[in-house]
């Protein structure tokens, strides 16, 4: 027995030094983020042996929660922190990232080879490029081809105006009874993206003062919304519900506009049955915008910072890596280059053979970058909820934008 | 040899456990929150970026319209779901207590059941059952509007029950009700247990009926468990969170109507990143809480001082 211990203290002696060579790199991801840089380790483990990536994998929300409490305390903070576009603007203000231009990391060049509008959201006008992009989400308008086809209305007629949009809709619904939306809200979250000058954000100018009043974006947003709503168009459902996804599985719900991944999500479990049916296409009068994105930063307290940035290049600037995730997990590539693969020129069974890719990769191509800031997401709340009362309380348009621009610049003015 | 530990330090090494936990998860954040509230503090700009604004915040929260709305939200539910908790528990208990003699345990553990369950598993739950297309709320209520008598009083169409601001708040206290009913039951099962017995024979022998038993003996002995019960039921109620906050996607739901204090709170801090009005705000409401509690209490005092 005592031969037996001796023997394996010295073989747990031998192993130590391995163990202690050994660099550990954090990783802190949401889903279905933390499974794309497992699968990306493999490769890169390759060049790398001696270095253990730790991913730690929370439900979205958490990981935001925790990241935000990591910065607060600088406790905790990982190596490369994955940040959702909808936290970027908060998070890329606080002063607690790295600018990826700056040596040791000097991103400079390299930039050119993501889409512009993702880098230029992952940029601080203060603290410099603090996020690079590794997915991203064109928009794209996903529909009922067998719904459109039994109403006899033509894709252009969906596409060509907001108008045109409308008058589809009203067809559709007389000779199908679907609505055309799920809820008017998504329409105005389109419109209120539409033409959005350089420089300034969805709700706020380039000081961070509310444009809610005076932009045209809104109000036309507005009246658009309460058309659908008052012509009974959207089912009133909210994205993500159980009712949604119900819907979408049934068809009384035919128009779905979101990112592109959407395809993913409707094939693999929002409505799996229904192969062959749907169709995407551009957004109405071809509004080029996206819906989320995923970007990865390096926090300025973090451990080890260069061989984080060799693994975040590995995961961004790959063709290989950010094909592997676009195929296996649906996340679009932010690499130009792995947008010229083989596998946008394939067509997608699930959208009824069409060669959707490449029109999403033509749509990511035309998005214009937009400004984040720290209260986009107070803002689009407090418009939210004056929708709802233009839509519910047939409260005046005017008095509504008026009442969300108060609101909201009496926060932003903190 | 020298004792590790002397018998005047042991009471210190013992309880220590518990002080350490207490003094980092219940003294640090409430003294922490305190100083919060006379200060901006953006976390994510780390600790050094709090800055002191004296009563700025508490000024802010107090002309904010979003916390009155939430402040609105909060009493509407806290009492549409608190009352009828006791209205119904206490006649619940009775019943279960007096004539359900074997079974007693059993029907305890069954109302008992949803304030043990998860809340994920009532989410799912509820936003199902409540469901506008595909609700078995609403399914009820159609095939009941096929009775000819019941036909005037249902709802022609669907009732978007968690989507419209009308009925968002009768569904969260509904659910609240579902959820602590059970609670109470049980608290009330336990104080009637204790009422002697003989109390109860000396009124039978005096010829009194069930119902004067009940409101001559059961109700006037239950008021101190009465007043534990509301006052547990009070700060609940204004503290009221999870279910609003699963049931309204963590959202509020439209035209904040489901938002309650607690949830304002909570998304003020974590949606929109401001800690120091989300510490004012917090603050406000537990002076709200204290003004409510010591209510209750004056209400339940009898005159001799006892509850």
């Amino acid at each position: 027995m005592k031969k037996l211990m001796g023997l394996s203290m010295v073989a747990l002696m031998m192993c130590m030094p391995a163990i202690a060579q050994k660099t550990v790199v954090t990783v802190a991801a949401y889903p279905a983020v933390d499974d794309i840089v497992k699968a990306a380790l493999q490769e890169w483990q390759k060049k790398n042996p001696n270095v253990e990536v730790k991913v730690v994998g929370r439900e979205y929300a958490d990981h935001h929660t925790a990241m935000t409490t990591a910065l607060a305390t600088s406790t905790g903070l990982p190596d490369v922190m994955t940040i959702e576009y909808g936290y970027l603007g908060r998070f890329a203000q606080s002063g607690g990232l790295e600018d990826l231009e700056k040596p040791p990391y000097f991103l400079g060049d390299q930039a050119s080879k993501v889409v512009s509008f993702a880098m230029a959201q992952g940029r601080s006008a203060s603290h410099g490029q603090v996020a690079m992009p590794t997915d991203i989400g064109p928009g794209a308008m996903f529909y009922r081809n067998d719904v459109l086809l039994k109403a006899q209305v033509t894709e252009s007629e969906l596409t060509q105006s907001w108008e045109s949009f409308i008058r589809g809709g009203q067809k559709i619904k007389k000779a199908t009874g679907a609505y055309l939306v799920a809820h008017a809200r998504d329409v105005k979250d389109i419109v209120i993206r539409a033409g959005i000058p350089a420089g300034q954000g969805v709700y706020f100018d380039e000081q961070g003062k509310s444009i809610i009043e005076n932009s045209p974006r809104f109000k036309r947003a507005f009246e658009i919304a309460q058309k659908i709503r008052t012509e009974g168009l959207d089912a009133k459902i909210n994205p993500w519900s159980n009712e949604w996804s119900e819907s979408l599985k049934r068809g009384t719900v035919t128009v779905q506009m979101m990112g592109a991944w959407l395809g993913g999500h409707l094939q693999n479990w929002l409505a799996p049955n229904t192969s062959g049916l749907w169709r995407s296409t551009v957004l109405p009068e071809r509004i080029a915008t996206s819906w989320g994105g995923t970007f990865y930063a390096i926090p300025k307290k973090a451990v080890n910072k260069e061989i984080a940035w060799d693994l975040i290049k590995h995961l961004t600037l790959n063709s290989k890596q950010q094909q592997m995730a676009f195929e296996k997990y649906n996340a679009f590539p932010a690499l130009i280059e792995a947008q010229n693969e083989d596998f946008f020129n394939q067509p997608v069974a699930f959208l009824g053979g069409q060669k959707a890719r490449l029109e999403w990769k033509k749509t990511a191509s035309q998005i214009k970058p937009t400004m984040v800031f720290k209260n986009d997401s107070l803002a689009e709340e407090i418009v939210n909820a004056e929708l709802d009362l233009v839509l519910t309380k047939n409260k005046p348009i005017d008095q509504a934008l008026k009442d969300a621009h108060r609101l909201v610049q009496r926060r932003a003015s903190r | 040899m020298k004792p590790l530990l002397t018998p005047a330090m042991a009471p210190y090494v013992l309880i220590s456990p518990f002080l350490l936990l207490f003094l980092v998860f219940g003294l640090f954040p409430i003294v922490f929150s305190f100083v919060l509230m006379f200060h901006t503090w953006d976390p994510v700009k780390g600790l050094d970026s709090m800055q002191y604004v004296g009563l700025e915040n508490l000024i802010f929260a107090i002309e904010d319209p979003l916390v009155w709305t939430s402040l609105e939200n909060t009493l509407w539910m806290a009492l549409a779901s608190g009352m009828p908790q006791h209205l119904v528990a206490i006649p619940l208990a009775y019943l279960i207590n007096e004539k359900m003699g074997r079974w007693r345990n059993a029907a305890m553990g069954a109302y008992f059941l949803p304030y043990i369950t998860s809340t994920v598993a009532i989410a799912i739950m509820f936003s199902t059952l409540f469901s506008t297309d595909y609700g078995m709320v609403n399914a009820a209520l159609a095939e009941m509007a096929k009775w000819p008598w019941l036909n005037a009083v249902m709802p022609e169409k669907n009732i978007d029950w968690l989507g419209s601001p009308e009925a968002i708040k009768p569904v969260v206290s509904a659910v609240v009700f579902w959820r602590y009913l059970g609670f109470n039951v049980i608290l009330y099962v336990a104080a009637m247990q204790s009422i002697p017995r003989d109390l109860y024979e000396a009124a039978s022998m005096d010829g009194a009926k069930s119902w004067q038993k009940f409101f001559y003996i059961t109700l006037p002995q239950l008021k101190p468990m009465m007043f534990f019960g509301v006052t547990l039921t009070v700060i609940g109620g204004l503290q009221l969170f999870e279910e609003p906050f699963i049931l309204t996607g963590g959202k509020g739901g439209p035209e904040y109507a489901g938002m309650t204090t607690a949830m304002y709170m909570y998304r003020t801090a974590f949606d929109f990143n401001d800690f120091g009005l989300a510490s004012a705000i917090s603050w406000m409401l537990f002076v709200i809480i204290l003004i409510m509690t010591v209510i209750t209490n004056k209400a339940f005092k009898s005159k001799e001082g006892q509850a």
